[in-house]
């Protein structure tokens, strides 16, 4: 339902990002909010609560210069929209979409509210062609799915972003030539940090498939509210409506959560756990949630969301719900950055749910699922291992123990690390991944079938079955 | 849902905020009642009234509402509709099949669409049971109908209602809306069709909560041996995320001996509930041999799905449990996740500016988790029959940090009668199901021993809490050899930390994707366990007789019984004496050498 835009000068108080016009009738809840200052300026805003004469209203921007006196406050009877359109694509906006190209707006084929509608769980199919991201830990141990939300968590200084455009690069499902896209918002990162992926896309020639949003982290924190909705709602369109399979990096949900909990105090909200609102989990998930693919429609989503955990704690809020929400996190861990590995990816705490399905004789390989259960086995041992050693020493150590050891180590240096232009085949990953297990006893491959073994231990390559 | 009463009054919204609507001049509205809320008829739920004014949670999206448009009145509590047609299908959290939902209003889901819960036109064949005149109360079958080839599904008299049978169809095909049945009660002359309606948030009536005595066989070996749940238990699996409590859930859902399985999908992921749809079909009841989502019914209320329907979904999964319970069925209902509802009622209290208890919560947190877990039970159902129908509930519980002080577990642990607590570092080793055998627990061991040693094996008993102390005995050791190391532990106890190892991998650790492995039957599980203390046997013997526990470590049998597992149940009468027989042999040649 859609009403004519009726304007107000009855701004009564302004509260941090919160601002009460009084003296209203029928505004709508989610309402789009123009913002006049007495400059003239312009600003944006979103009714938060409506009541018979009061509406409390969420500005984006800023809330500096507003007043009570001269601030006007123009409620346009529609929810926060977005004209989309495939000419979308190669082009760089704000985070509220605005050109920061110097090109002109497109003209939008369609207008979109950017909070979307829930996917009907009926519409969904199940995700399961893999991508192969050339990227050993990922695709031998965390395979990513074509329409599955995976995030990785990171840490200040973490080479999380230099992973992201490799990701982007390599990311192929293969024997497949289709239309992919890439959406790429950016949540308060820096501008030297932007202008890394904006060149390495302009570089590999992505940006001309990509549309960028960039809200900066000197650009008003409250937009950051705004841009993840703006992308996942043009993503949608270049997904279901053009038939694209776009690949969406949203970076960095940390910044987007800590508007969300200002927002939240400034309205006197009971907080949950450290300040954060008790329906972030809700909120996080209409964002995650708009990934996937539907039954009938040729596109998909895949989600590649990027977070830092506050002093690298992984069961800090953010990261917490957000694990609890995506189908499994791709997880860089200090320690082996110190060891000059990359990408310091520790798979111990990664997971892929959708792995399952992704994998296998007619998608990757037989051996697959047994060889990734044997890693994880194998390097979770060694690593208990060491952390005995480093307390108790060597001594008493089986000659096994030792040799879980080694594995654990060459299996860092050898399979986790590789280079950030090296793209590995799912083949060659699995074949590196014997190689390695090869160093344990055969006796300790309890997690893989004797036939597998036969067929794939190099002790017995090159023999006849 | 119906939404037709008689009394209906009609206010005006005063108030948005997200969910939470405000109305005033609703005069004569009832606390529970449903209400269509604005000029798109949204569904909503009255959940406080001061005077005239009523506070409403909202089943759909509010965005675009205004103060000022109307609110009306239904007359009726949140029901359910409960009748044929329910089994196979997949329903938001207020008993909307998404399946029509999709046809009506696309991919996405729209708003204020009012599908009937139960296809209305489908005919079904009843067959009567009772005849004019018989005297018949509340929960007596009035008829039957095929449901699904599996489940014979019962027309029965609503709790409430007694008399004398008037009228009763003749066999042949009806809907749902067509009368099958007149009764004679008080004078008056009472219609019924083949479907009923029951206000969600109250308990259906019983006759007698009986005590549970057998155990819900779930073909999950860590649970059936260790830490089993009775028929008509209750059960609680929390854990940090990844650990796995979604898969034990589906696990349960496919193996578990249950007649009738209810899976309520609270506030999680959109991509599990595809995956059930299309696994289940496809997977087969292995006593019966039908496909699996016959027996199921599916309540999808994503996390991205509307907050105030998803704290409904689990009292609209429960009357749906509760109602096949009183035809007598053996019915396992699965919430995952009961903190997602949780959470629900947080947001939803804080909306309504309620004095927050712990971390947010409302102060009423643990009795609405209490009501709802003791809506389970082993019972003699009402009606002249007395029937006997159970509801096992098992509840995922999702901790912030997976930590387990935290309120829900707590007020959680303090209802149920077993706790499997999910490890992460399990679940980093790739350990599953990351049941943490230390921290976890059973309370209906005892009472389910009886079965196992009557229709599984002697001394099934005493293996098991050998099983336990053995597994204890590591923990106490592995804690010594971090503090000095291990070349101070003398040859028994390196044997026992063998021993453990051997019960993790060749019993506890059993791998959801595997075909074989999937599901293990009692008898199996039986000779997994028989075939591990044979070697534990022949172990004993050879240290004492000053074999080191590292020669055995690597004899190539124990790879054989870490597959054990994967072995078909067809195969295990075959393969597994062979197995023995590699055991001796191996062992006889140490001796010798
Ligand atoms: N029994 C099992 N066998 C094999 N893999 C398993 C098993 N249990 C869990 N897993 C693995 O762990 C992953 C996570 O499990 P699951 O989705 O059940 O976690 P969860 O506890 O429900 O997490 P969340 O709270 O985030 O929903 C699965 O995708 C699967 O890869
Ligand atoms: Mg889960």
């Amino acid at each position: 339902m859609q009403r004519g835009a009726r304007e107000y000068r009855s701004v009564t108080h302004i509260h941090g990002p919160i601002m009460v016009v009084d003296n209203v009738s029928g505004v709508a809840f989610g309402e789009v909010v123009e913002i006049t200052l007495p400059s003239g300026e312009k600003r944006l805003g979103q009714v938060l609560e409506s009541r018979t004469n009061r509406a409390i209203v969420q500005v984006f921007g800023t809330t500096r210069d507003l007043d009570t006196d001269a601030t006007t406050a123009r409620f346009t009877g529609k929810t926060m929209h977005i004209a989309v359109t495939e000419e979308m694509l190669g082009r760089i906006f704000d985070g509220i979409a605005r050109p920061l190209d110097g090109g002109a707006p497109p003209l939008g084929e369609e207008e979109r509210d950017i909070h979307g509608s829930s996917i009907n769980p009926y519409a969904r199919e199940h995700p399961r062609d893999s991508i192969q991201t050339g990227i050993s830990v990922i695709d031998g141990m965390n395979t990513l799915v074509r329409g599955q939300k995976l995030p990785i968590f990171s840490g200040a200084g973490l080479p999380h972003n230099l992973l992201a455009a490799q990701i982007t690069r390599q990311a192929k499902v293969r024997g497949q030539q289709e239309l992919f896209a890439v959406v790429f918002a950016a949540m308060g990162i820096t501008h030297e940090e932007a202008a890394f992926f904006v060149s390495d896309f302009t570089r590999t020639g992505a940006l001309e498939r990509a549309v960028i949003f960039l809200n900066l982290a000197d650009d008003p924190a409250i937009e950051r509210i705004i841009t993840p909705r703006l992308a996942l709602t043009t993503a949608e369109f270049l997904a279901f409506e053009k038939g694209m399979h776009v690949l969406v990096i949203l970076t960095d949900l940390t910044n987007y959560c800590e508007a969300l909990r200002e927002i939240s105090a400034a309205r006197e909200e009971v907080p949950g756990r450290r300040g954060y609102p008790g329906y972030m989990y809700t909120d996080l998930a209409s964002i995650f949630e708009r990934a996937g693919r539907i039954k009938g429609r040729t596109g998909s989503i895949t989600q590649i969301p990027i977070l830092t955990m506050p002093d690298d704690d992984i069961t800090h809020p953010v990261p917490d719900l957000t694990g609890y929400i995506t189908e499994g996190q791709i997880v860089l861990s200090r320690d082996l950055h110190r060891k000059g590995i990359y990408p310091p990816i520790n798979p111990l705490p990664c997971l892929s749910r959708l792995m399952q399905t992704g994998i296998g004789p007619d998608r990757t390989r037989e051996d697959h699922a047994q060889v990734n259960n044997q890693l994880y086995a194998a390097y979770a041992q060694g690593i208990k291992l060491k952390g005995l050693v480093a307390v108790v020493g060597e001594e008493g150590l089986s000659e096994t123990d030792r040799e879980y050891i080694r594995f654990a180590d060459r299996f860092e240096r050898e399979f986790i690390s590789q280079g950030p232009e090296e793209d590995r085949s799912f083949e060659a990953t699995l074949d590196r991944a014997w190689d390695l297990l090869s160093v344990l006893p055969e006796g300790e491959l309890r997690r893989i079938d004797e036939s597998f073994i036969r067929k794939y231990h190099p002790a017995y390559r090159g023999q006849k079955e | 849902m119906d939404m037709d009463g008689d009394k209906k009054c009609r206010g005006t919204i005063i108030r948005v905020t997200g969910p939470v609507v405000v109305a005033d001049g609703m005069a004569g509205a009832r606390m529970f009642e449903i209400v269509r809320v604005g000029e798109e008829a949204l569904i909503g739920e009255i959940i406080a009234l001061e005077n005239d004014r009523a506070t409403i949670q909202v089943y759909e999206e509010t965005a675009g509402i205004r103060p000022g448009e109307p609110v009306t009145g239904t007359g009726r509590s949140l029901s359910v509709a409960l009748g044929p047609g329910l089994l196979g299908t997949i329903f938001d959290g207020i008993q909307r099949p998404l399946a029509e939902m999709h046809q009506v209003s696309g991919d996405f889901i729209g708003r204020g669409s009012s599908v009937p819960a139960l296809d209305p036109r489908k005919p079904w064949t009843f067959t009567p049971r009772a005849r004019p005149g018989d005297r018949v109360r509340g929960g007596d079958v009035l008829g039957v109908v095929p449901e699904s080839p599996s489940v014979p599904h019962l027309i029965m008299v609503p709790p409430a209602l007694s008399g004398t049978v008037a009228t009763i169809a003749d066999e042949g095909e009806y809907t749902i809306h067509d009368p099958v049945c007149t009764i004679r009660s008080e004078g008056a002359e009472v219609e019924l069709t083949m479907v009923q309606y029951w206000p969600v948030r109250a308990g259906r009536p019983i006759s007698q909560k009986l005590d549970p005595v057998d155990p819900l066989l779930t073909g999950q070996r860590v649970i059936d041996l260790l830490f089993p749940i009775a028929i008509g238990g209750t059960a609680a699996i929390p854990g940090p995320f990844g650990s796995g409590k979604t898969v034990v859930q589906h696990q349960l859902a496919k193996w578990a001996n249950a007649d009738i399985v209810i899976f309520v999908g609270c506030g999680e992921r959109g991509n599990e509930m595809a995956d059930v749809l299309a696994e289940f079909p496809r997977l087969e009841d292995p006593r019966t041999g039908l496909p699996l989502l016959n027996r199921m019914v599916l309540i999808a209320n994503t996390s991205n799905m509307p907050v105030a329907a998803r704290e409904a979904s689990v009292y609209t999964g429960m009357t749906l449990a509760e109602y096949y319970r009183d035809m007598g069925y053996k019915v396992a209902l699965m919430a995952d996740s009961t903190s997602r509802w949780a959470e629900a009622m947080r947001e939803i209290s804080g909306r309504l500016e309620e004095m927050p208890g712990e971390e947010g919560y409302p102060a009423y947190l643990g009795s609405r988790l209490a009501d709802f877990y003791e809506r389970a039970g082993r019972v003699r159902t009402i009606g002249t029959e007395e029937r006997e129908g159970s509801i096992s509930v098992i509840g995922a519980v999702s901790p912030p940090g997976g930590d387990f002080s935290e309120p829900v577990t707590q007020n959680t642990l303090r209802i149920v009668k077993v706790f499997w607590a999910l490890d992460s570092d399990l679940a980093y080793r790739r350990h599953f199901p990351a049941i943490n055998w230390l921290s976890s627990y059973s309370l209906y061991t005892g009472i389910v021993n009886r079965w196992w040693n009557e229709n599984a094996g002697p001394g099934w008993e005493s293996m098991k809490s050998e099983i336990m102390a053995i597994l204890q005995k590591e923990n106490e050791l592995e804690e010594m050899v971090k503090l000095v190391g291990p070349e101070v532990l003398p040859e028994r106890d390196r044997l026992t930390l063998l021993e453990a190892e051997v019960i993790r991998e060749s019993i506890l650790m059993q791998y959801a994707f595997h075909p074989e492995d999937t599901y293990t039957s009692p008898k199996k599980l039986y000779r997994m366990v028989e075939m591990v203390f044979s070697f534990f046997a022949l172990a004993r013997r050879a240290v004492s007789s000053g074999v080191l526990t590292e020669t055995i470590r690597s004899l190539p049998v124990k790879s054989r019984l870490a597959r054990m597992g994967t072995v078909p149940e067809n195969a295990v009468d075959t393969v597994f004496p062979g197995i023995e027989n590699q055991m001796r042999e191996e062992f006889a040649s140490l001796g010798r050498s």
